[in-house]
């Protein structure tokens, strides 16, 4: 048996961590104590096993692709390039390229949002990436979040008013890590992605169709929503009233 | 949630990304399955890249592992309190991993290893430990982190961390020597 004060001393020494003089001390202590330097060699076994390569994964490739995807920015939007090069061109060229930059501008940021909502709706429905959380209980689905995001969104159930909660998942729109609760409306499914906007202004639903899908679009208490869906109109605007229902009863229950 | 402009992202990429593997290692070790690993880092890198400010410079495998590592504790701690199971507290786990005190374990003095040449049984040793001794050999053998590293990463003092690896190592050679009696 090696002796039990030496422990810490005698990892210290395989791992390389002792000054000098500690390991001088800890070589001349295995010379005479048998017990510690077998048990030295025994352990320096076991290092070589686990630090066998194949002990170390190599991440897939798949999981590398989206982590680089993270920290992927856009290339420079081509009229940005194309104004820089205009700048000197002359006065006709900048009204030119100031006509030109309102025109692509205005849409710009809005549209490309809208399609990404749309993609990741679709996405959602495809694989079976729908909840990272499943749940009908939205005291299961909130604390989930409050661990992954710097602010969990309101989770409301809204069973009684038609709209059942599945559950939730994190998403990633507009780079930035967003919290998606997904509902259910008959066989359909709703997608409600929030993310905070601190400052934002309380801004009223606007409603945007792309590709055949609906979203309705609003902002409250520095929270931007979308709700993504293929239901009628109709029964999303009555989902989004009884939610943002919920939040204010929830809200004054709270006070 | 900030954009990320095109410089940070550039310096994440080349600082933060080449660490993808040490990140996977410890993300299998620590959740056991490949697919809940997968998740683990996917969710450690967005933080990484929210927090990236913070990163100071230096190496910043620590820092990333770090992360990591809160990620998947308040990850167990969901999970477990979606399951009803209690999360177990560390002071527990080991106090439990170190019930017999040292020296008092039968042990053949004569025992040598005999080497295990399947990389499957070391990891299943490896994973069997409980998480805080897990954790810090992981760091050790496969990570390459040093103990003042560890200390920071695991958020304990050193002197905890050198007597948590000393301990993992015993468990895992008893563990060891005891899959070698049985094959015998």
């Amino acid at each position: 048996m090696s002796c039990p004060d030496k422990s810490v001393l005698l990892h210290g020494m395989l791992d390389g961590e002792l000054d000098v003089v500690g390991a001088l001390a800890f070589e001349a202590h295995m010379k005479e104590c048998p017990a510690c330097a077998a048990e030295y060699q025994r352990q320096q076994a076991i290092r070589a096993a686990l630090r066998r390569s194949e002990l170390r994964d190599r991440a897939p490739d798949a999981l590398r692709r989206r982590i680089a995807a993270l920290a992927d920015v856009p290339a420079e939007p081509w009229w940005h390039r194309l104004l820089a090069g205009w700048r000197w061109g002359g006065a006709g060229a900048a009204v030119l390229a100031t006509a030109l930059a309102l025109l692509l501008v205005l849409p710009g940021g809005g549209e490309d949002l809208t399609r990404q909502l749309v993609d990741s709706h679709v996405r959602s429905l495809l694989a079976e990436h729908l909840t990272d959380v499943v749940s009908s209980d939205r005291h299961t689905v909130k604390p989930w979040f409050a661990g992954k995001l710097d602010a969990a969104p309101p989770v409301i159930d809204l069973a009684p008013q038609g709209f059942p909660l599945a559950g939730g998942r994190l998403d990633y729109l507009d780079r930035r890590v967003v919290a998606a609760l997904v509902y259910r409306r008959r066989e359909h499914v709703i997608n409600l992605f929030v993310w905070p906007q601190p400052g934002a202004a309380d801004a009223a639903v606007t409603e945007e169709t792309e590709e055949g899908y609906r979203l309705l679009h609003w902002t409250r208490s520095g929270l931007q929503f979308w709700a993504v869906s293929d239901v009628d109109l109709s029964d999303l605007q009555t989902f989004q009233a009884a939610y943002q229902q919920g939040v204010a009863e929830q809200g004054a229950a709270a006070h | 949630m900030r954009r990320t402009d095109a410089a940070t992202a550039k310096r994440f990429r080349d600082t933060v990304l080449p660490c993808l593997d040490d990140a996977y290692t410890l993300a299998r070790y620590l959740t056991r399955s490949p697919v809940d690993a997968d998740d683990l880092v996917q969710e450690a890198y967005a933080r990484a890249l929210c927090y990236f400010d913070g990163f100071s410079g230096g190496d910043p495998r620590p820092w990333l592992l770090t992360i990591l590592r809160n990620c998947f504790y308040a990850w167990l701690r969901a999970r477990r309190a979606q399951q009803g199971e209690p999360l177990p507290d560390p002071d527990e786990a080991v106090a439990e991993a170190t019930a017999d005190p040292w020296g008092q374990a039968p042990e053949d003095p004569e025992a040598t290893l005999i080497r295990i040449d399947e990389a499957a049984v070391v990891r299943s040793l490896v994973e069997a430990l409980p998480e805080p001794f897990r954790e810090v050999l992981v760091l050790r053998e496969m990570n390459d982190l040093s103990y003042q590293q560890i200390a920071t990463v695991t958020e304990v003092p050193i002197g905890t961390v050198m007597s948590r690896l000393a301990r993992a190592r015993l468990l895992v050679k008893r563990a060891w020597l005891a899959r070698q009696a049985e094959e015998k």
